[in-house]
């Protein structure tokens, strides 16, 4: 790996009166804030391994280790719905940005445990395929990598719209290897036609049980996006304020340029893919959730007494979300026929 | 009268200015060329896709999911099946995500043999479309229904699939588009783009009006007490000839042109087999889990007490592609002198 470029950091400036130079003069109140919803992103997701090792849930696969990127991923877009608002094109491992942008656990539990009071799915799909049409949140597929050209869709629509509101798409490092990867780096920056699109990839390294160099011949991904012309670079995305201040500085250049940019963010995946390899903890990978709360507290920006709090209530927040979702309905089995298509028009044959 | 070329171009026209259509695209369906049959020339909102089939279905859902309507086209349906996991997802996604997103979103796909196309220009998406819960699937035998359904695919809310029959996208039609001229020569000089330079042409659209046929609604074509005929597309010209040639012999051939493949008119094939008592379904898809033995199937498990001969499917034969040869196409996808011998054979049946 290219040492040299993953260290490039962003330039932006500082947004506040913070004059510790380690955290990118970022504000306190927005330092706080990553630390909160990192927290509270790494309980849940350990809440919903929890739920499936107890068997009240057929599977689970997410994102405890890519906290750091996807905080700040949520805290940054323009959220809402239409056009005119930023869309979501997320994969499985996306909780901390959906806890970002306003995820209450109960909802990400009630989708874990197939409850129809899922408001993603109605207990249609798994854990971690979140949609939410109010901010935009695009519906996470199990296919990887189909979100990429579908992102190229929304950002085509967002520019005719004319507001700056832009895509964003995320994915795993391997699924860069389908060819839908390759499909949105080339509608993006066609000449003349480049679309207001953030390109994103969490590389934590692995393919599910296949290591890095079984998957790559490049040196970095990112190098893909430059050979399309498209502004690259390479960032530590377990370092929450290098991923705040290199997001915000990209969503800014693609706002004013209506052109792409792309980020390969080096990520931790702290257990296995998903419950298909156990769930099971790795160990030697960096907590970025810990080492965050570690400099916080160096800092004297977070007590030790408040961090210890901010860990018990949102255990707590988790055991009475599972506890709700436990006592919910679950889906009706005459329900299969719903939504087929709109308004519920009879798709069944046998009534034609 | 149009043919279905200019009549699909009338529709998208008709589209663009009332119901907010913003984007017609796919390989070469913008200017120059206008799509390779012609029938996206002169349009406002076409454009040149890259060479990537997956990339304009993507496109297709994003655009969608944004809430704008689209008609995205892929070629030749013989390069769609790389993207039959994408078809799969916008079918699925209202459901997947319990009704909070919908995708009005229109894929048109010229298919089937007829012009000498090839392994990879002659073959057919029907059977295959029909196993994509989620989405409406049509396909035309006339201009006027070319017209019709495909207004009806881009007004919808759900994902819908317009197959084009590729070897009738010359063939006139017999009933005039509401709103077309009478005089073909001056349809031709205002809608069709000059050969050579057409930097500075533009179409002179007529002033079309809305013409919808409903999902779900076949058309009896030919009125018959013997034997129902089943078919769509290029195939059900052919049974129209059929039926007509054998009335000659003293036959009467009901012909129903089922137009919509999904949802489809049960009600119509029903009314008709139970008068008839015989029934035939012909397409020119490959025939193991063709189409045409679905409805082969719900005609014997539903209408078992009406039949006097067991239903029976006339289909493409179940090779992998179709010869360029003549004699390979045409052993391959339903000839007008088999499906007159078989009409025969069924007639000729007794319990």
């Amino acid at each position: 790996m290219a040492q040299k470029k993953t260290q490039k950091k962003a330039t932006a400036k500082p947004s506040s009166s913070n004059s510790s130079s380690s955290f990118g003069g970022l504000d306190k109140k927005i330092l706080l804030q990553m630390h909160s919803h990192m927290v509270k992103s790494r309980v849940l997701e350990e809440r919903l391994i929890k739920i499936y090792r107890a068997g009240e849930s057929y599977f689970w696969i997410g994102g405890p280790g890519e906290e750091a990127w996807g905080v700040p991923l949520g805290m940054l877009g323009r959220i809402g719905h239409g056009p005119g608002n930023d869309f979501y094109h997320l994969h499985y491992r996306c909780t901390p940005t959906l806890i970002a942008i306003g995820l209450e656990m109960v909802d990400s539990i009630r989708l874990t445990m197939n409850r129809a009071t899922d408001p993603s799915t109605g207990g249609r799909n798994f854990s971690n395929h979140y949609v939410f049409p109010k901010w935009n949140v695009a519906p996470v597929t199990s296919p990887l990598e189909i979100q990429y050209p579908i992102a190229c869709g929304t950002a085509h629509a967002q520019k005719r719209f004319g507001k700056k509101a832009i895509s964003i798409v995320t994915g795993g490092d391997a699924g860069t290897a389908e060819g839908d990867f390759a499909s949105a780096l080339i509608l993006a920056s066609r000449r003349g036609q480049e679309l207001p699109l953030l390109i994103t990839v969490q590389n934590n390294k692995w393919g599910i049980s296949t290591s890095y160099d079984g998957q790559h011949g490049e040196d970095e991904i990112a190098d893909r996006a430059r050979a399309f012309n498209i502004k690259s670079r390479v960032i530590n995305g377990n370092d929450p304020v290098e991923s705040y201040l290199t997001l915000k500085e990209d969503m800014e250049y693609i706002r004013k340029t209506g052109k792409p940019a792309f980020i390969e963010a080096h990520v931790s995946r702290l257990y296995g893919h998903s419950s298909a390899s156990g769930a099971n903890p790795v160990q030697g990978e960096v907590d970025p959730v810990m080492e965050f709360e570690k400099r916080l507290l160096k800092a004297n920006l977070l007590t030790a007494t408040d961090a210890k709090s901010i860990w018990e209530n949102f255990e707590a927040e988790g055991v009475r979300a599972a506890e709700i979702a436990r006592a919910e309905m679950v889906p009706s089995a005459d329900s299969v026929w719903d939504h087929t298509y709109v308004d519920n028009e009879n798709a069944d044959w046998r009534k034609f | 009268m149009a043919n279905m070329a200019q009549a699909i171009r009338m529709a998208l026209n008709y589209a663009e200015k009332n119901y907010e259509l913003k984007d017609i695209f796919g390989q070469d369906v913008g200017a120059p060329l206008g799509g390779v049959f012609t029938a996206t020339q002169g349009l406002k909102t076409t454009w040149n896709s890259t060479l990537d089939e997956r990339g304009i279905i993507g496109m297709a859902m994003g655009i969608a999911m944004a809430g704008d309507r689209c008609v995205a086209e892929i070629q030749f349906a013989d390069y769609i099946f790389n993207t039959i996991d994408l078809l799969k997802i916008a079918g699925n996604t209202l459901w997947c995500t319990n009704g909070q997103y919908n995708l009005p979103m229109t894929v048109m796909t010229p298919v089937g043999a007829g012009i000498r196309g090839s392994v990879y220009h002659s073959h057919s998406f029907d059977a295959w479309a029909s196993r994509l819960a989620g989405w409406k699937v049509v396909m035309p035998s006339t201009p006027l229904d070319a017209y019709g359904l495909l207004l009806s695919c881009i007004k919808d809310p759900n994902p819908c699939m317009f197959l084009k029959p590729k070897a009738l996208m010359r063939v006139r039609g017999e009933e005039l588009i509401p709103g077309e001229p009478a005089d073909e020569k001056e349809l031709k000089t205002r809608i069709d783009a000059p050969i050579g330079d057409r930097k500075n042409w533009k179409a002179n659209w007529p002033n079309a009006e809305e013409y919808l046929i409903p999902f779900g609604k076949g058309k009896i074509t030919r009125q018959g007490e013997q034997i129902t005929v089943v078919s769509y597309g290029r195939h059900l010209l052919v049974c129209n000839e059929v039926a007509d040639q054998l009335a000659q012999n003293g036959y009467s051939v009901e012909v129903i042109d089922l137009r919509s493949i999904y949802p489809y008119d049960w009600q119509m094939i029903k009314s008709s087999v139970e008068k008839t008592g015989r029934v035939l379904f012909v397409n020119e898809d490959t025939e193991v889990t063709n189409f045409g033995e679905h409805l082969a199937y719900r005609a014997t498990t539903e209408l078992f007490y009406h039949l006097q001969a067991p239903p029976r499917v006339l289909a493409g034969k179940n090779v992998p592609g179709i010869g360029l040869h003549p004699h390979l196409e045409d052993s391959s996808v339903p000839q007008k002198h088999e499906i007159a011998i078989l009409i025969q054979q069924i007639c000729a049946e007794v319990p």
